[in-house]
């Protein structure tokens, strides 16, 4: 035992960790001389449930990955099954479900911002961001029912169809929310305090990040713009305008700039998702997986045998696996399933972007001081209901 | 002082004049949205009878396992509900039991002031299922 250093437990029980993040950390004075990350407090066994439950009911499971983001859940899962059952999604429903992936990205990024600033000693920024967040998370309860955990989507489609007030709300946040990220950026941008902070704090270029399958914001912050809205188009991203933001640096201060900027475009995406909504249906009723509608099941018994049976027995992909994954506020979110026929999925495997992400903090930490690991755990920007499943 | 840090600081003294945002829950309350899934409710015919067929589909999809039914042979020898337990502790609030039902015999209601002191109230009967309070502007058949 070297006694000229001190082991120090960050977490589980630490506001600055996030959630269950515990690290333990080996100190010398305030140097941090290597760090231990321990995870899994908030290990569920999400993977496990999934191989008993139907592909119906995972839908709701996956709300309870990554809970800032729970519409990206969904989403990334129900284009996995789709893409495994072939199936066609009306444009009417893949342009909402890009206007709330985007939506759910600007209110992550919100709270991740709100937060982060606030590990930071700045308090005044997440009051602001969660004001604005508020109004978003008013926008998914007036559209799904609940705030946080919306299971919106479905397979073949969504739930419901828009709201009366969807079209308007969005259209309310997105007039006035290049002005509000205005003034996060008068609050943090170019104050000194918090750039003495953030600049070159955990760095990882380009090289490093792609060693570790880093992707997201922390990816585009050291200058690489791969993002999946762009290489690998889903749900009609081809058709909408937007830049990527990238940075240089790759530090904690380029991934706010990074973050900062496409909480813009996105805004931009929803904004162009609602304007342009087309008309027509918004799930693709009558194919296999999708439920009869409530008012057929009332006179017509060939949709109420169908509805009895997708209930009792589910609905059962053909065999084969499929792996599909979606830019997610943190990056790369897969969906990796395997079907055997039936109606459980034989495997799911998630992969989670906070997860892969994490592991760059051994790195950005080592030789730094201990107030350093506080801004590079908050610029990783993890959940931990995604990290432990 | 940067400049910087006095433009913050002006942006501050800004908004402490623009009027609040915040809602002095619990006494104010926002109004609940006709969406909202809130504890789940059964539907009770005209005679007061729940208009449950006991069909058991939404025992089968809830993916937390907290709704459990049991039927009987009614008088007239027709299926019908005996007992409806519903779990509040395992319950999710995702609402598939109501896309799941044939005959829109559960709904989610606009109750959300659950928190108990013990887990026993939070078991619910289809008496208790039975009486949710009205949502505002919503019509109970």
């Amino acid at each position: 035992m070297n006694t000229d250093t001190l082991s120090l437990n960050l977490g589980p029980q630490h506001p600055s960790t996030h959630g269950v993040l515990r690290v333990v950390l080996e100190l010398d004075g305030e140097t941090v001389i290597d760090a231990r990350p321990d995870i899994g407090f908030l290990h569920r066994g999400i993977e496990k449930l999934a191989e008993h439950r139907t592909y119906h009911q995972i839908i709701v499971l996956t709300d309870r990955l990554d809970y800032l983001a729970a519409l990206s859940n969904n989403l990334a899962y129900v284009l996995t099954v789709e893409k495994l059952m072939d199936l066609e999604v009306p444009r009417r429903a893949r342009y909402v479900r890009a206007a709330l992936a985007e939506l759910q990205r600007i209110a992550s990024h919100l709270f991740w911002l709100g937060t982060h600033a606030h590990d930071l000693g700045a308090m005044t920024p997440l009051f602001y961001a969660l004001r604005e967040r508020e109004a978003l998370m008013d926008i998914f309860e007036n559209l799904s029912g609940s705030r946080l955990t919306p299971s919106f989507l479905r397979v073949g489609g969504l739930a419901a169809d828009i709201d009366e007030r969807f079209v308007e709300s969005v259209r309310n946040f997105t007039d006035t929310f290049q002005g509000r990220v205005d003034e996060y950026e008068t609050l943090l941008t170019q104050n000194p305090i918090w750039r003495s902070r953030t600049k070159g704090v955990g760095v990882l270029d380009a090289g490093q990040c792609i060693r570790l399958g880093i992707s997201g914001p922390m990816l585009r912050s050291a200058g690489v713009p791969l993002d999946l809205r762009k290489t690998q188009p889903y749900s009609c991203y081809d058709e909408f305008h937007f830049e990527i933001p990238t940075g240089k640096a790759g530090d904690v201060y380029d991934r706010y700039l990074v973050r900062i900027r496409e909480m813009r475009e996105s805004a931009r995406i929803a904004r162009q998702a609602v304007d342009g909504l087309p008309e027509g249906p918004w799930t693709a009723a009558g194919s296999p997986p999708v439920f009869p509608a409530k008012e057929d099941l009332k006179h017509n018994i060939t949709a109420v045998i169908r509805h009895f049976g997708l209930v009792m027995e589910g609905m059962k992909p053909p065999p084969g696996e499929v792996y599909h994954a979606v830019e997610s506020p943190r990056g790369e979110l897969g969906f990796y399933l395997v079907s055997d026929g039936g109606p459980y999925p034989v495997r799911l495997k998630v992969r989670p972007p906070s997860f892969v992400n994490l592991q760059g903090l051994v790195k950005m930490v080592r030789g730094r001081l201990l107030a350093d690991v506080v801004a590079v755990i908050g610029a990783v920007d993890i959940v931990l209901a995604e990290v432990d499943r | 002082m940067s400049k910087a840090l006095l433009k913050g600081l002006a942006l501050t003294l800004k908004t402490f004049f623009r009027p609040p945002v915040t809602l002095e829950y619990p006494d104010e309350k926002r109004p609940v949205p006709d969406r909202f899934r809130g504890r789940p409710a059964l539907v009770a015919r005209a005679d007061g009878a729940p208009r449950c067929v006991a069909c058991g589909l939404c025992e089968k999809i809830c993916p937390s396992l907290c709704i459990t039914v049991v039927a009987e042979t009614g008088p007239e020898g027709t299926r019908s509900l005996a007992r409806y337990r519903l779990d509040l502790n395992r319950c999710s609030f995702c609402g598939l039991c109501v896309e799941a039902c044939p005959v829109e015999a559960i709904v989610m209601s606009g109750e959300y002031e659950l928190a108990s002191g013990s887990r026993e109230p939070l078991v619910l009967d289809e008496g208790r299922l039975l009486a949710a309070p009205d949502r505002p502007g919503e019509e109970r058949p």
